[in-house]
Formats: structure tokens, sequence, C-alpha cells
């Protein structure tokens, strides 16, 4: 029983560090990364790493990038913009051409993308990896020129949204109310909106303890609720109202000039600051190209990742619908290396490498409070689909853990630290 | 139980050897670690370093993690995901990389 468990396990083991088959590439394979955000910088970095033959190409129209992870902690007063932005300067001195121009087009057949400037990229493989686009006038009155009044920081970009939101913040009175609208699902970073919710308390309870926030949601429950509502009771007392979808939760109207978020009923809520996240989709490059189906994400072979509309064109990150893995940094980190080790694959007429995805997604609920998911996840061996593996991951354990909690907030710093190295270092 | 399948494992293992795989290069099963244990499994403020640590020191750690007998923030989650074989290839890995 034993030595049959052992040679099993010898024999898988064998399997998988031979995985990746890299040293060996064939002269020149061209990979284009199109989006230089998790899923993309992951995968440039991660090629460079693996395959140092592959050349790669690295396309984002952003000079720096500013993370959404830790954009809740800038909120809170606990991080500065410089903290949480990075350079790509990393990834040039790993050997990663990276072109700061949009890609406006993909020519599939051709194998081709074209950038607004006028190049155009010819490759063997292509990673995309384009993020999401924000539904502008889904809820009723939110559009770009409404972000300008009232921020959604929901895509970081420059910074602007997030400092724009911490300067509303900062001008409150004390007394004011935070309204904030809340997507249904799916949408960016499950847990994003409530870590949200916490750090703005965290920053109100010490500079205006007076002050409300006010969350609106379209859903009946979210990411980690029973960890983030006992630690709101315990670190902020009855600052926080949320108020679900089936409470008349549900924000449908915005006016901008009033700040008055309106919900499908009717009611209206007059807030100091408000923060609207809107529902969204893929990324409009993704969508244009005709890789998006009916619900505005991008449908993946759960092995390869490539779109099922167009194989060969690699599509990673907050775009695509993966079955049940959360659109969060470390699920776009840990399938850009599949997709890439894939991609390399499939370009010399190996075999896919066995695929295992890993997501943790760690938040902050005060300062030296920490809780956490985690999932492994595995695609079944067509592509068709991705399951959880059974007994495995869940979220931190509830009631009164303060070591937990502080332990927890620090692995959440070592993850910042680390993913973000992996990426741009 | 599943211990006593370790020193059979980890003997084959060795002798196996990997051939053509570089050191530096981590197994796929290996790359979720570097989310949190810093470049290479070197650590990070607030992640202990794994690079370097001794093979089955390190499988030991991991399987009592997932049998749920070694006190842990959050690894017994993560260990549970993962197969013997799997557990076995990310501790060659790590334990083949300069610390």
């Amino acid at each position: 029983m034993t030595t049959t468990l052992s040679r099993r396990a010898l024999l898988a083991a064998g399997a998988l560090l031979a995985a990746p088959a890299p040293l060996r590439a064939q002269a020149g394979m061209r990979l284009v990364v199109v989006g230089g955000g998790f899923g993309g910088a992951s995968a440039a970095n991660f090629a460079r790493r693996t395959y140092p033959d592959v050349q790669v190409t690295l396309v984002e129209p952003q000079r720096s990038f500013v993370t959404c992870p830790y954009g809740n902690l800038l909120l809170g007063g606990e991080r500065q913009i410089g903290q949480i932005t990075h350079s790509y300067d990393g990834l040039r001195a790993r050997g990663v051409t990276v072109i700061h121009d949009r890609a406006s087009g993909i020519d599939a057949a051709a194998k081709s993308v074209r950038l607004a400037g006028g190049q155009a990229l010819s490759h063997d493989r292509l990673i995309l990896s384009p993020g999401i686009a924000l539904r502008w006038g889904a809820v009723e009155g939110y559009d770009q020129a409404a972000a300008e009044t009232i921020p959604h920081a929901w895509i970081p970009a420059d910074g602007a949204q997030t400092l724009l939101l911490r300067r509303q913040l900062e001008a409150m009175p004390d007394g004011g109310v935070v309204g904030l609208a809340i997507p249904g699902n799916p949408f960016r970073c499950p847990p994003g909106p409530y870590e949200r919710i916490s750090m703005i308390a965290h920053y109100l309870k010490r500079h205006k303890p007076r002050a409300k926030i006010l969350a609106l949601d379209a859903k009946e429950g979210f990411s980690k609720q029973g960890l983030f509502q006992d630690g709101w009771r315990a670190l902020y007392g009855d600052m926080i109202e949320w108020v679900p979808g089936n409470r008349d939760g549900k924000v449908v109207k915005v006016d901008v000039r009033e700040r008055v978020l309106e919900t499908e009923f009717g009611t209206r809520h007059k807030v100091d600051v408000a923060n609207v996240i809107p529902p969204q989709t893929a990324a409009a490059l993704a969508t244009e190209a005709g890789l998006a189906n009916e619900t505005g994400w991008v449908p993946v072979n759960t092995r390869t990742f490539e779109a099922r509309a167009a194989p060969g064109i690699h599509v990673i990150g907050d775009a695509n619908i993966p079955g049940p893995m959360p659109k969060s940094g470390f699920v776009a980190n840990t399938t850009a290396k599949q997709a890439v080790a894939s991609a390399v694959a499939l370009h010399r007429g190996q075999p896919v490498p066995e695929a295992l995805y890993f997501n943790t997604c760690y938040s902050h609920v005060g300062t030296e409070y920490g809780i956490s998911v985690v999932n492994i996840f595995r695609p079944n061996a067509d592509g068709t689909a991705i399951a959880e593996v059974p007994n495995s991951g869940g979220i931190s354990p509830r009631g009164d853990l303060p070591e937990q909690r502080r332990q927890e907030a620090l692995y959440a710093d070592a993850w910042y630290d680390s993913i973000t190295r992996s990426m741009f270092a | 139980m599943r211990l006593k399948a370790l020193p059979g494992l980890m003997l084959a293992l060795g002798v196996a050897g990997l051939p053509g795989v570089a050191a530096a290069q981590a197994p796929l099963a290996a790359e979720g670690c570097l989310g949190c244990h810093g470049p290479d499994g070197r650590g990070a403020a607030g992640a202990a370093p794994i690079a370097g640590r001794d093979r089955a020191e390190m499988v030991a750690i991991m399987l009592a993690f997932r049998a749920n007998e070694r006190p842990g923030t959050i690894m017994g989650r993560i260990a549970r995901g993962y197969t013997e074989a799997e557990i076995a290839a990310v501790a060659e890995h790590f334990s083949k990389v300069a610390p």
C-alpha cells in the first residue's frame, strides 16, 4: 500500500516538476502581452523567468501601475500613493520590451495586434489581460463625467480616482454620512467593497468619530460576510450600516449634484461623500474583438485560458469568467503563469501542463485585524470546467481571535510585497 | 498513516533526480507559494523564508498542516489543496534554492 502510493506520488511529482518544460525554446517565439496589471505583468515576468528564449512584448498605456489592492489602505490613511505605485523598469531589466501605447484592435487570423500609435505587433501567441470596463449608465445618472464628482475608485489608472475619494473623506465634516453603492456579482475583487468600508471606518473613527457609513448593496450576501461584520462590530460599533438588496439596498439612480443615491424602491439617501462602484464587464478591447459572450465576460478554456471564441488568444485576469474563481489579483497571477506555460507548450506542440490555481484574498478590517479566504482550484481534463479542491481552502476561523487577526494583517503585507515583486521585480 | 508513505516517497524522489529542470525555476505547483513567501521563496516581511529548507522537514510540516496536526493561521487551509505528490515536488524545489 505504502509502496504503491509512493510510486504513484513519485510519478506524479516527476510529471509536475517537468511540467513547464523550459530552457529548450525554439528560438524566437514571440509572445505579446496586452495589459500590464496583475494578469499581464505576472505573465510577462513569469515568461522571462521561465522561458529565457521567448521574446516578450508588453503593451500598457500607463507609465506606472497603481494597484487596486491596498488602495483601500490609502483611503484609511495607512498608505501613500507612492507605496502602491509600481514602475515597469523591473520588467524592462528582465528583457521585456515594454511599449506604452493602447492596443486598439486584434486581428486573430493574422496574429497581429494594432496599437493606437499605428504600430502592428505580430506574434506567435497573444496573452490578453485587458481588465474591466465600468458600465456607464447602468446606474442611471452615473457616467464618466459623474465619476469626476462621485468617484468609483475601482479602476485606479493613475491613482486619481482613489486620491479624489480620499480628499473627499478628508474634507467631510464630522457627523457626515459616507454612502457606498455596491454592485451585484460578478465584479472585480469580491471582498474589496467591504474592505473599503472597513478602511473608511478606520479613518473616520480616528478623525470623525460621529460620522456614519451607509453601504447600499445590490446583493443579499458577500465575501467573508460573517468575518467582516464581526470585525465591524468589534472595531467600529454602530458606525456601519449595511443594507442588502432584499431590503432595498440596490442603487439604481444617482443624483450627482445633490449627492443622492436612489434605490430600487425609490428611497433617496442623501449623503456627504458618495462612492459608486458600478456594474462591470470585460474591457472594450476584449468585447470589440468578439471574445465576450452575453454575460459581458470572456469564456475561456480552463486549462489553457484560450478564449472560446479565438484559440491562440489567452485571456487572463478580471476580463474572463473562469467558473467559480473570483476576480482577484492572486487568481490573475496564478492563471497568468498557466496561460504562459500553455501558450509555450502549444506553440512547441507539447502537452499543456497540469494546472493548479491558487488564491488567497486578505482583507484589512483594521490595522492589526486581517482576515482571509483561501481557494485551490483545478480544471477538468478537457478544459471545460473548474472545481475547488474538496475540503481545502476556506475562510479564517470566526471568534475572538486577536492573535490570528494580527498575524493575518502581517501576512497580507507579505502577500502585497511578494506578489508585486513577482510582477514588477 | 500519511506520514508512513514519506520515507519511500522522499527516497524515490532523490533517486529520480530532476533532469532538465533548472533549480531556479519553480514547478507550477510551487509558483503559488511565491505569492506570499517572496521571490524564489526567500521570504518577505511577515512571511517565513522557505528557500533552502530541508526537503523532508518541509514535507513533514506540510503534511502536518494538511492533517490539522500543526497549528497555523492559514497554511492548513492551503496544504489541504495539494496532493502528496505536489507537496513533495514543492519541497524538492525549494530545498534546492539558495536561501
